[in-house]
């Protein structure tokens, strides 16, 4: 056990501490509010990075393992872990929460103080669901985070917020109440919530789950995560959430909740259910497919600039789907990398676009146009983060993107194929949807006068800016920590028969965590080449 | 023959709140301030439900078999102490608002408390039934105690007229049953053990009687209009006591030997889907919140109903298995009681003089005017939607698992539905306290302070959803480590 002790324990509850603290404060003084809050976030932030000592590289399996017996009866414990996957995304957490308070200083007006509760409260739950190794736990924290969001969402949000909150929580409550069933019934078969002690059952042929059960049991589990994701037939939340949702709000969507879906499939649905998950892998890949492609086009329509960035994050994760369900070491490197990629990407696009609507009150790009003449600085990030979210080389996006295509092309080439269409579309929205914003004449004689980025802006965009770029360069340094417990994943799966396709590629590398992480140089290297 | 000493102590809890509701009524004529009545009332709520600890203490059977003194009735002398305890306290200032009268309010208060007493002890049909009379007409008498509102009238009235109705069935029911078994006590019925149609016949007819007392649909039509009519207190006695003394008297019925056979099983799963819908579609389209949450609370009665269904289907394999499934019934009524007597509260509150303000719109922007008692409803209403940390949330959880130990699939399925669709209408009241701008008359009227005993109550339910929601565990030995049913 880390030295440190009760880190993880600190991580999930300091910020609900800060919360309590800042129910205390005086309702009107907006302004302690808003340092308080920073401060509570900039802590949690600086402690999340103490995570990363705690992680040895090559560990596959849980760290700073805490365990406390809660309820009897049944036996359910507080039982928290990290590992490679989830270390990075509770990093993401707390950097993309502290840019959110940073970003909300100015343009939230009323109700200044629930605000940063709410705020504080959703990176308990997902912070939470991150650590929890208890499956009762997983859900507990799964749940809390609804009602926080859907606040965000329904008091500062836009015109249709009400709307777009309670759609969001009845789409979200819908899949964890049969997930809740899935965990019940996983419990009847197993007497035990512990997600370790499951799979150790599971690995040693001590439980073996009948075909049917395992199906339906996937089934439930992997609805409640599509529905985050969102996968293609059940995101139509999505667009309505984001687009009414404040800055802030949409920041944390698109930058971590969305990943709490993908999170789960590759946490629970991959090593507990391994033969459906095969079994349903076809299926699945078309629907992420079809959400790759779908979005896109979608997005290509867009009249709303908001709704676009929205629909373009049902497109990229599709991607990271696609990279999960395609069982391959690299695809699922390179979903976990998308994953932490758009995290930062499209938490900047939502930014810049809160920044656009902060001046002009409008999401309509029609209402935009020659914008890079008033504000040349803010064009500029909004090129370079654009240019990251459609894979540019150099950059976050393309990593992510290339490994999955890499790795499922060893598999299925076909997959990759269509998959890679939704590449190039992604292009051609984010290019054309620049093009009209940003290049031209001024259109609007509003726009003209438009400021540009304040030195607050300019530093958010700054730290998001060279993350992307350092995560475009570096990609090793990020997928060498988590490339143990992808591959751990994928062993917990067992042995299968739809693997033997896969299996030819893989026998020929040597077994072992260094080399796996292996081709991400290659990819590497050829950005440099290009 | 004249009882013995043990015998009267083991209804020491009915005696004391008879004696009380009699003493209310002897004091009535002399004294004219109204608080020593309710303070006489607490009193003698409070002593009877701390009485409770004597039959739990000895244990056993009173007065030749026909009352039973164990850890179940233990429980729910307990739960229906604490309800009208809360009741009593949070009556105070509605009565004073309305202007009615204190005694005759708390005194038929008291005498309905020992009857739900006398339904959770009774292992005797006929004694039962006495129980149940004298909950149902002092409730009668209660739903219609606003005389001048038409609504509280028609209220009564139509309490009255179904409720005899149903007390019919079940008296019938009790006949069928001693003609088919030769006894009306539930412990020889094991050992009689036919399950010929007649007995079958019986139980059907007393399920319908009980089924009514507890709102299951297809009996469920006069819930709504009873509960918007009553006075609130009322209201939340009638939701949380009788409620659960009813399913009390059921649990001991199905559970026992008799009964417990795949007949039951299935018409109590049939009876738990139909109740569930019935209750969340009803309030699905309700723009009254005290009528939402009247709906609300038959489709509780169905989530009961799922884990009923549990019981019936463990119990065939003994006693010991179904333990689980009581557990989870028990847990659900205390979280939902305490739920419910909180949310009715607060709608009383809110209500103003002569309930005008019980619409939805009543409820805009509560949340920034009076956000402690907003925070306190939406608490409760996050627990009757099963949201974690709240207790509401174990009571569903245990549900599930009840219903999943069963492998009732489907029916754990059907309740997830509904648990979406209520979402829906809970959600509502919250939305519309924190999301929407208060109307201009209301944005002009100063916030509203609520009186002490209400903040009191307020605080002890809300404590208890918390503390339950976090720490299930006490209420859960106690269920699952004492032998429950005492045979």
């Amino acid at each position: 056990m880390h030295p440190g002790g009760h880190l993880l324990s600190v991580l999930v509850f300091f910020p609900a501490l800060g919360a309590l603290a800042l129910l205390l404060l005086r309702g009107d003084d907006h302004v302690w509010i808003r340092r308080l809050a920073l401060t509570i976030s900039i802590a949690e932030f600086l402690l999340s990075l103490l995570l990363i000592p705690g992680v040895p590289l090559g560990a596959a399996g849980y760290q700073l393992e805490e365990f406390a017996r809660w309820i009897n009866v049944p036996p359910i414990n507080y039982h928290v872990g990290v590992d490679g996957i989830s270390l990075f995304l509770v990093i993401l957490t707390t950097f993309l929460t502290l840019i959110s308070v940073i970003a909300s200083w100015k343009s939230i007006e009323h109700r200044v103080k629930e605000f940063f509760v709410m705020l504080l409260m959703l990176e308990v739950g997902v912070i939470g669901v991150f650590f929890a190794l208890d499956l009762f736990l997983f859900f507990l924290f799964w749940e809390v985070m609804l009602i926080p969001m859907a606040f965000l969402i329904g008091i500062w949000g836009h015109e249709r917020r009400i709307y777009a909150a309670v759609k969001f929580v009845l789409y979200t409550m819908t899949g964890s109440i049969l997930m809740l069933v899935g965990i019940i019934w996983l419990y009847n078969a197993t007497g035990t919530f512990d997600l370790p002690k499951i799979q150790q059952f599971l690995q040693s042929g001590a439980l073996v789950l009948p075909a049917r059960t395992e199906m339906i049991l996937f089934l439930a589990f992997f609805l409640a995560f599509a529905i985050k994701v969102p996968l293609f037939p059940l995101h139509t939340w999505l667009p309505d959430a984001h687009v009414e949702a404040p800055t802030a709000g949409s920041v944390i969507l698109a930058g971590v909740l969305l990943k709490l879906g993908t999170y789960g499939m590759i946490r629970f649905c991959l090593p507990l259910f391994p033969n459906a998950s095969r079994r349903f892998a076809p299926a699945v890949a078309v629907l992420a497919i079809i959400g790759i492609i779908y979005g896109a086009l979608v997005a290509l329509v867009q009249p709303n600039l908001k709704k676009l960035v929205a629909y373009s994050s049902v497109s990229h994760l599709g991607f990271v789907v696609l990279g999960i369900f395609a069982f391959n070491p690299i695809s699922m490197q390179g979903a976990v990398f998308q994953m932490l990629a758009h995290g930062i990407s499209t938490g900047a696009l939502f930014l810049l676009v809160g920044m656009l609507y902060d001046r002009r009150h409008t999401f309509e790009i029609s209402e935009y146009g020659g914008l890079a003449t008033p504000m040349p600085k803010l064009a500029a990030f909004f090129l370079f983060v654009a240019l990251s979210s459609l894979g540019l080389p150099m950059l976050n996006g393309f990593v992510g993107e290339y490994l999955i295509l890499l790795g499922t092309y060893q598999v299925h080439w076909n997959w990759a194929a269509w998959a890679a269409s939704g590449v190039i579309l992604s292009a051609c929205y984010l290019l054309w949807s620049y093009q009209r914003v940003f290049f031209g004449e001024v259109t609007r004689e509003k726009n003209r006068t438009l400021p540009d980025v304040s030195p607050r802006e300019k530093w958010i965009l700054v730290s998001m800016a060279v993350i992307t770029l350092w995560m475009g360069i570096g990609s090793v340094s990020f997928t060498r920590r988590f490339a143990a417990s992808c591959q751990n994943v994928l062993d917990q799966m067992g042995p299968g028969q739809a693997q033997e396709a896969a299996a030819p590629a893989k026998s020929t590398l040597p077994s072992g965590s260094t080399l796996v992480a292996m081709p991400k140089k290659i990819s590497v290297e050829r950005t440099a080449s290009r | 023959m004249f009882p013995v000493r043990e015998d009267m102590l083991r209804v020491m809890p009915e005696l004391i709140w008879c004696g009380f509701g009699v003493l209310v009524m002897l004091f009535q004529p002399f004294v004219r301030n109204r608080h020593f009545f309710t303070f006489l009332a607490l009193l003698g709520s409070l002593l009877g439900t701390l009485s409770a600890m004597w039959p739990a203490a000895l244990g056993g059977t009173a007065f030749g078999g026909i009352i039973q003194a164990d850890a179940f009735s233990f429980f729910f002398h307990l739960l229906i102490g604490l309800v009208v305890s809360l009741v009593v306290l949070a009556a105070g200032p509605y009565l004073e608002r309305e202007r009615l009268a204190f005694p005759e309010f708390f005194a038929l208060t008291l005498f309905a408390t020992a009857g739900m007493g006398v339904l959770a002890s009774a292992q005797e049909l006929v004694t039962a039934f006495i129980g149940l009379e004298l909950s149902s007409i002092s409730s009668y008498v209660l739903a219609g105690y606003r005389r001048e509102s038409l609504k509280s009238s028609e209220s009564s009235l139509k309490y009255f007229l179904l409720g005899s109705f149903a007390t019919a069935f079940f008296l019938y029911g009790i006949a069928l049953v001693y003609g088919a078994t030769g006894t009306t006590n539930l412990s020889r019925m094991a050992d009689v053990g036919t399950s010929g149609n007649l007995l079958k016949l019986g139980f059907s007819l007393i399920l319908i009687g009980l089924g009514f007392k507890v709102a299951v649909a297809p009996f469920q039509i006069w819930t709504p209009d009873v509960y918007e009519g009553a006075p609130t207190p009322v209201t939340a006695l009638f939701s949380a006591g009788p409620k659960a003394a009813a399913f009390a008297l059921l649990l001991r019925i199905f559970a026992g030997v008799p009964a417990v056979t795949q007949f039951w099983f299935w018409a109590f799963w049939v009876l738990a889907v139909l109740t569930m819908f019935a209750g969340n579609l009803g309030a699905l389209v309700q723009t009254n919140v005290k009528r939402m949450l009247a709906y609300s609370s038959i489709a509780h009665a169905g989530y009961i109903l799922v884990a009923f269904a549990s019981v019936t289907f463990l119990a065939q394999e003994g006693a010991a298995a179904a333990a689980p499934a009581y557990a989870a019934i028990l847990f659900y009524l205390l979280s939902y009681a305490l739920v419910k007597l909180g949310a009715f509260t607060i709608v009383s509150q809110f209500g103003g003089e002569g309930e005008k303000h019980l619409s939805l719109d009543d409820y805009a922007g509560l949340g920034q005017r009076q956000p402690f008692a907003a925070a306190a409803l939406a608490l409760f209403l996050l627990s009757l939607l099963g949201l974690p940390v709240t207790a509401g949330f174990f009571g569903k959880f245990y549900i599930f698992k009840a219903a999943v130990n069963s492998h009732l699939i489907w029916l754990a399925i059907l309740m997830a539905v509904n648990s979406v669709i209520g979402a829906y209408y809970y959600l509502r009241v919250i939305v519309v306290m924190y999301m929407r701008e208060p109307s201009a008359e209301t944005a002009s009227s100063a916030p509203m302070r609520f009186p002490l005993t209400v903040n009191l109550v307020l605080s002890v339910a809300a404590a208890g959803t918390i503390y339950f929601g976090l720490f299930p565990n006490q209420v859960l030995n106690f269920v699952l480590q004492t032998n429950l049913l005492g045979h």
